[in-house]
């Protein structure tokens, strides 16, 4: 039995290796063949004439994932201060589960609802079509959002209650305490689940493609439209083929890549809100 | 002082503030849906097959059964017999233990499109099964294998070590005490993560489109194509038509979520019982 407890346990590695192995080697090439500072600083993004410059799409990524982070993380990390320090149990056990409902919508529902709400109401009040990087912004930081609520609340409940006893037998008021010694000193907790959060905004797929208009273009505004990298691989590889295909492929190699960095950061901080 | 008094009152309006956005955004989301989709669901929607006059989801809800059970059948195993090493078996400074710890929390942080590429890659073109639920069912696999993995290591870590101690005591081996003891004592935790690996599979659509494929009704075996409820509301906002029914799909989507939340909570408070009394 323990040889198949191995085996099953090195699935894992099997399966992140083999996920580089197919990307790497189809996305490779395909770099190669376009130019690698063609294909991520190319501005032109035109399978039909052979143009393949991604340089928008990862713009859009980082836009829409900035967007993200600007809505949902001061909502999110004073959100986690309530559940922690501002509410009283009976109302935290109504809250809770409500946060966690929030992770488990899917994200088809928050596009549609996006589409349905959101982008009409960007329409209405500020004119265009409302498919925009605020659109997504909006549903994305929405997404994100128990994703930081969960982790900074995590780590605000586990400093030290003497930090906030502390604190309040030198004079200080409630909301001071909170604010002033016990968050600080989550500061690493907090950040990394800001980090995670950054990581779900830009592998994000669904909930953007359906509110973010979609053109491969870099936006010059906050309503106008634009395509992240996930999006360009979902809309394009049903009839995508040959070097266009290798392309999407490679496309997704810079998305991993973007992946990569950001396990490695949070990995790095979790260790040290540990520490 | 008063100044201070006026800051303090300020940071708790942001705080108070704050949270009711965060609630309000789920409240008026899902009573949105609701409002919305309920009136729209008909019987039609049920109907055995789907048809462009019907846009029956129900071949989409049996796929989406059918995708949950393969899955689980694959990465439960897997995912429960990874954990057993790595907690029963292993000793804590194994180079082979880290490498498998990274590269789970790796696969815990991979986009779910990336998934859906590798598995087009290598399941649906490299291994030529076409379009099909296995094809799904292998990447979905892979993707909810870290969470099991996880939460089964948790399980196993919080079963208290008289229990090992007093069976190898009563002379029972190491196999018979990780099934007949440990296991038991861990299984409402392991269920926890099956509960939410169950909602990342119902709600997965980027994962799917270029594995399990769109057809809109229910194969006649697993490698045929179907698509999920959550594709199947992908696909109707691309075909562009047919809002009323996207509705009705997200209140089922939405009614399958609020059922999968209540069941883990169930279960979380089964676990901390049982703490209680250990």
């Amino acid at each position: 039995m323990r040889i198949v407890f191995i085996t099953s346990a090195g699935i894992s590695i099997l399966a992140v290796a083999l996920i580089c192995l197919f990307l790497f080697v189809n996305g490779i090439p395909a770099m190669a063949e376009i130019g690698f500072f063609d294909f991520l600083l190319g501005t032109k993004w035109k399978p039909a004439n052979d143009l393949y410059g991604i340089f928008p799409m990862i713009l859009g990524s980082i836009y829409v994932t900035a967007g993200a982070i600007i809505i949902g993380v001061p909502i999110g990390i004073f959100t986690a201060i309530f559940l922690a320090r501002f509410c009283n149990k009976k109302l935290y056990k109504i809250l809770k589960p409500a946060i966690d409902l929030l992770a488990g919508i899917p994200s088809v529902v928050y596009g549609f609802f996006g589409l349905m709400v959101i982008v009409p109401g960007i329409r209405m009040l500020f004119g265009g079509n409302g498919t925009s990087l605020l659109a997504a912004s909006i549903v994305l930081g929405v997404m994100i959002l128990p994703t930081i609520v969960g982790v900074s609340e995590a780590a605000i409940r586990a400093v030290p209650e003497n930090y906030y006893e502390g604190s309040l037998a030198l004079g200080a008021s409630h909301e001071r305490s909170v604010f002033f010694t016990v968050v600080p000193a989550a500061k690493s907790g907090i950040m990394a689940g800001v980090i995670l959060g950054i990581g779900r905004a830009i592998g994000e797929t669904m909930a953007v493609i359906m509110v973010a208009g979609n053109q491969a273009v870099i936006p010059s505004g906050l309503f106008d439209g634009l395509r992240t990298m996930t999006a360009n691989i979902v809309l394009e590889m049903g009839y995508a083929a040959d070097l266009h295909r290798d392309a999407l492929i490679a496309t997704a190699v810079v998305l991993f890549v973007f992946i990569l960095i950001i396990n490695l950061s949070f990995s790095m901080l979790k260790k040290k809100a540990k520490a | 002082m008063k100044k201070q008094k006026m800051k303090s009152l300020i940071l708790r309006s942001i705080v108070y503030a704050s949270a009711a956005i965060s609630i309000g955004a789920l409240v008026f989301l899902v009573g949105y849906i609701l409002i919305k989709g309920v009136p729209h669901l008909s019987l039609g929607l049920f109907s055995l097959t789907y048809n462009s006059e019907n846009v029956s989801l129900f071949p989409a809800l049996v796929n989406t059964i059918t995708m949950t059970l393969l899955s689980l059948l694959i990465a439960a195993p897997l995912g429960v017999f990874s954990a057993l090493y790595l907690v029963e078996y292993a000793k804590k400074r194994n180079k082979f233990v880290s490498v498998v710890r990274i590269t789970s929390e790796t696969l815990a942080g991979i986009p779910s499109i990336v998934y859906g590429l590798f598995g087009y890659l290598l399941f649906v073109s490299a291994l030529g099964w076409g379009y099909s639920l296995l094809a799904g069912a292998f990447t979905l696999a892979i993707m909810i294998l870290p969470i099991i993995m996880r939460t089964t290591e948790e399980a196993l870590k919080s079963v208290p070590d008289i229990y090992r101690e007093g069976s190898f005591g009563l002379g029972a081996g190491k196999l018979r005490t990780i099934f007949k003891i440990v296991l038991p004592a861990a299984v409402p935790g392991i269920l926890a993560g099956i509960v939410l690996s169950i909602g990342r599979i119902v709600g997965e659509t980027a994962a799917l489109i270029y594995t399990a494929g769109t057809v809109a009704q229910i194969p006649a075996n697993v490698m045929g194509s179907g698509r999920t409820l959550s594709v199947h509301m992908y696909a109707l906002w691309n075909e562009g038509m047919n809002t009323d029914q996207s509705y009705a799909t997200a209140v089922v989507l939405l009614l399958i979520v609020i059922g999968l939340n209540a069941l883990s909570s169930l279960i979380a408070k089964k676990i901390g019982k049982g703490n209680n009394n250990g």
